[in-house]
C-alpha cells in the first residue's frame, strides 16, 4: 500500500463535449464498446443483454459487434451470475454485469455487499475485484413499488463499492469508461428517465453532446451544473434536470440557484458540497431515493459538520419513506418533482 | 483394476500425511484459541479472538481434493476452511498469522479465519453459507476463456445444498459446461440442526440429476473413495466435459465452533471411533505400507511445520489501528 500522496493528484481533464449528440443509452454503450475493443478482458453479462440489447438499451448492438462469447445472456439467476462476475474479476477479467433493475438487488445482495465489496478489504488489498455492476434505477412511469426505486443510498451505505450515477450522456460515457477501467467494484446506476428511450417520456437533456474518443469522468468529482449565489441544490441523476429547470424559472425572479450534480455517491465529493453551501449558506438536497437514513441526510451532515452555525437554511426534497405508488398521481405526489423543488427553493430564500 | 489400486503406496501415504498435517494444525489452533480465554469463556478475548470453526474429522475431504489439484487451480471454501486451505497449498505461515490477526497474515488481519484469500494459489473462502459457490463459476469461466485446463473446486456444507445459490450455481455451471467440481461436505449437522431436519433428500448427490451432471455420494469419510471421485470429476472438468457434484459423508469431530457444548448431539459417543485418521492409519498399516515409526515420524514432521507457522504468527506485528481504513478501495481509504 502506498502512502498518502503529498501532492495533489492531477485528474484527467475532461474533453470538450463537441457537437455530436447521443442519447444517454447510446453514450453508455459506446463507452462499453470502446473498452471492449481496447481490453479483451472486458465482457458483458446479464439478463437480456444480448439480442434484446438490454431492457433499457444499455447494451444495444454489442452482441452484433462482439458476439455471444463476450456479450452473454444469463438465466434469471442473479446470485450465480453476479458471483460469477466476481470470480472472473478476481482472475483478472473485467466484467460489466447488469442487474436489470436496482430493485432486484435483494435476490443477490450477499454477492454484492459481502463478496464483491469486501474481498479487497478482507484480503488486505491482495485481491482486486475490477467489476462494474450496472443497473436501472428510478421511477416516474408507473412501474410500481418493485420496479421504480433508486436505492443508491443502500449501496453507498455499505463500504467497498464505488457508486456512480450519471445525469446526462456526457457523464454516462465518461463515468462508464472510468468504471470499467477502475480496479475497484463500481455500481453504475442509470435512471431510466435520462436514457433517452423512445418509449418513455423524454427528458430534453437525455440527448446531448458526447466526444467520440474514449475519456473518463473522474469517479468522486461533482460538477457545478449551474452557478448561483443564493441557494445550493445538491442533487444527482434525473433530479439534476428538474433542478436546472427550476433554477432557470426562478432566475427571472432574481433567485440565483446553484445546482451541484454529485455524479458519484461513493466517494462523495464533500469538498464540492461544502464549497457551494459555504458560498450560498442555503442548502436544498434533492434526492429520488428514500428520505430517511440516506444520501440526503449524508449531504446535510457533511455541510453541518463543515459549516457549524453557517447555514441559513437546510431542507430536502426526497421520497417520503413510502413504497413508490403505482397510480400516476400518487407516484408524482412522492417523487421530487419540479413543483416540490421550486417550493423548497422559495422557502429557502425566504428564510 | 479397482479404484484403490490406482493409488500408489506413496500416494496413500501422502493422503495420510496431509490428514495428519491438517489435524496437527487444527489441534494447535485449538490449543492457542483456548489458552487465554479463561476464567470464564470470553469469545472475543485472547490471541485468537472471535468464532473458531475447526475441521477435525473432515480431513479426508481436503486430502482427497488436494491430491488432484495443481498450482493455478482454484478453490472456494466455507466458513470452516483450514483443512481445505492447507490441502490446496495456502501458505500456512500467512494463514496462521491471519488467524492471529497479524499484519503478516493473508489479509493483513482484515479478514480473519473465515475470510482467507490467497491469490497465489487461487484460494478463497466465505463466511456465508453457499455463497462461496458463485465466485468459483467465474474463476472457472476465466480459466475456460484463457484456454487452460485449470479447474475450480467449490466446497460447501450439506446445509448449503438447500440454498438458492447452490442451485443457481449448479444450473449455470452445467449450462455453460464450466470446469467446476462441486463438493458437499455432509457432516450431518448444520450447526445444531441434523440434515434429516433440513431436507427430504437422502443424498444431495442426487440433486445433480436436476442439472444433468454426474452426482456421486461417498460414504464413510473414506479418503481413497473421495480421491477417486474427485479424480474423475477433475478429469471431466479438465477435459471440457463440465461440472460434477460430489457429496462426502464426513464427520464433524468437534463442535460447530469452539465453545459449542453440543448438547444437541446424540451421536457423540460413537464419534471418536469414526475418527478418520486412526482408521486410515490402521488401513495402511494392515496393507503393510506403514509402521508405527513412520507414523510417528509423520506426526513429528507435521508438528514442526505447524509450530513454526504458529510461532511466526505469534511473533508477527499486529496491524496498526491507524491503518484500519486502508484497503477499502485499491488506492486506500476513501470517504
Amino acid at each position: 500500500m502506498s502512502t498518502a500522496p503529498t501532492t495533489q493528484i492531477q485528474l484527467p481533464l475532461e474533453p470538450e463535449a463537441g457537437r455530436r449528440k447521443l442519447s444517454t443509452a447510446k453514450a453508455m454503450v459506446e463507452a462499453i464498446a470502446q473498452q471492449m475493443h481496447t481490453d479483451e478482458k472486458v465482457f458483458v453479462m446479464g439478463e437480456d443483454v444480448g439480442a434484446y440489447g438490454g431492457i433499457f438499451s444499455s447494451t444495444t448492438g454489442l452482441l452484433d459487434e462482439f458476439g455471444p462469447e463476450r456479450v452473454i445472456d444469463t438465466p434469471i439467476s442473479e446470485t450465480a451470475f453476479i458471483g460469477l462476475g466476481i470470480g472472473a474479476a478476481v482472475e483478472g477479467m473485467r466484467p460489466v454485469v447488469e442487474l436489470m433493475f436496482a430493485d432486484f438487488f435483494g435476490v443477490c445482495m450477499d454477492q454484492i455487499y459481502n463478496h464483491m465489496a469486501k474481498i479487497h478489504y478482507e484480503s488486505g488489498g491482495n485481491v482486486r475485484v475490477p467489476m462494474v455492476l450496472m443497473s436501472a434505477a428510478g421511477g416516474g412511469y408507473s412501474d410500481g413499488a418493485q420496479h421504480s426505486q433508486c436505492l443508491w443510498g443502500t449501496f453507498a451505505h455499505l463500504p467497498g463499492m464505488k457508486v456512480v450515477v450519471p445525469s446526462n450522456p456526457y457523464d454516462a460515457k465518461g463515468l462508464m469508461t472510468a468504471a470499467i477501467r477502475s480496479d475497484d467494484p463500481v455500481i453504475y446506476l442509470f435512471h431510466k428517465g435520462i436514457m433517452g428511450l423512445g418509449w418513455m417520456k423524454k427528458n430534453p437533456r437525455s440527448i446531448g453532446a458526447v466526444p467520440t474518443d474514449a475519456y473518463e469522468v473522474p469517479i468522486g468529482k461533482a460538477r457545478v451544473a449551474r452557478e448561483g449565489k443564493d441557494v445550493s441544490i445538491v442533487t444527482l441523476s434525473l433530479s439534476v434536470h428538474h433542478s436546472l429547470d427550476v433554477a432557470e424559472k426562478l432566475a427571472s425572479e432574481g433567485i440565483d440557484v446553484e445546482v451541484i450534480d454529485l455524479r458519484t455517491v461513493v466517494p462523495l465529493d464533500r469538498e464540492a458540497i461544502v464549497a457551494s453551501v459555504g458560498k450560498t449558506r442555503r442548502l436544498v438536497v434533492v434526492d429520488e431515493d428514500y428520505q430517511s437514513f440516506g444520501l440526503s441526510g449524508e449531504v446535510i451532515a457533511t455541510a453541518a459538520e463543515a459549516l457549524p452555525g453557517g447555514l441559513k437554511h437546510v431542507s430536502r426534497v426526497a421520497v417520503p419513506d413510502v413504497p413508490i405508488p403505482y397510480a400516476r398521481d400518487l407516484e408524482y405526489s412522492v417523487l421530487p418533482t419540479p413543483a416540490r423543488i421550486e417550493a423548497a427553493v422559495r422557502q429557502a430564500v425566504a428564510g | 483394476m479397482t479404484v484403490q489400486s490406482a493409488l500408489s503406496a506413496t500416494d496413500r501415504l501422502n493422503l495420510l500425511r496431509m490428514m495428519v498435517l491438517i489435524r496437527t494444525f487444527e489441534e494447535a489452533i485449538l490449543r492457542e484459541y483456548h489458552a487465554d480465554k479463561s476464567p470464564g469463556f470470553d469469545i472475543g478475548a485472547g490471541l485468537v479472538p472471535g468464532e473458531m470453526h475447526l475441521a477435525a474429522g473432515q480431513e479426508p475431504v481436503a486430502a482427497g481434493i488436494g491430491a488432484h489439484l495443481s498450482l493455478g487451480d482454484a478453490m472456494t471454501a466455507t466458513h470452516r476452511p483450514h483443512h481445505l486451505a492447507i490441502a490446496h497449498g495456502v501458505d500456512m505461515r500467512k494463514m496462521a498469522a491471519e488467524i492471529f490477526g497479524r499484519e503478516t497474515g493473508l489479509g493483513r488481519g482484515r479478514g480473519g479465519h473465515m475470510h482467507l484469500f490467497d491469490p497465489e494459489v487461487h484460494f478463497s473462502c466465505s463466511g456465508i453459507v453457499a455463497e462461496g459457490l458463485p465466485p468459483a463459476l467465474g474463476q472457472a469461466l476465466a480459466f475456460q476463456r484463457a484456454g487452460t485446463d485449470k479447474v475450480a473446486v467449490a466446497v460447501a456444507g450439506e446445509g448449503a445444498a438447500n440454498s438458492g445459490a447452490f442451485h443457481e450455481s449448479l444450473n449455470l455451471a452445467a449450462l455453460w459446461k464450466l470446469p467446476v467440481v462441486f463438493v458437499i461436505e455432509d457432516n450431518d449437522w448444520g450447526i445444531s440442526v441434523p440434515r434429516s431436519a433440513s431436507t427430504s433428500v437422502p443424498s444431495n448427490a442426487v440433486r445433480a440429476a436436476s442439472y444433468g451432471i454426474p452426482g456421486t455420494r461417498v460414504e464413510d469419510n473414506a479418503v481413497e473413495d473421495i480421491w477417486a471421485a474427485v479424480g474423475e470429476a477433475v478429469r471431466r472438468a479438465r477435459a471440457g466435459e463440465g461440472p460434477s457434484l460430489i457429496e462426502v459423508h464426513t464427520l464433524r469431530l468437534w463442535g460447530h465452533f469452539e465453545g459449542d457444548a453440543q448438547g444437541y448431539r446424540g451421536d457423540l459417543e460413537g464419534v471418536p471411533g469414526r475418527d478418520p485418521i486412526p482408521t486410515y492409519q490402521k488401513h495402511l498399516t494392515d496393507a503393510g505400507i506403514l509402521d508405527d515409526g513412520a507414523f510417528t515420524e509423520m506426526g513429528a514432521a507435521a508438528s514442526a511445520t505447524v509450530e513454526e507457522a504458529i510461532a511466526f504468527a505469534k511473533s508477527s506485528p499486529l496491524p496498526d489501528p491507524a491503518d484500519a481504513l486502508k484497503y477499502v478501495f485499491t488506492e486506500g481509504a476513501q470517504s
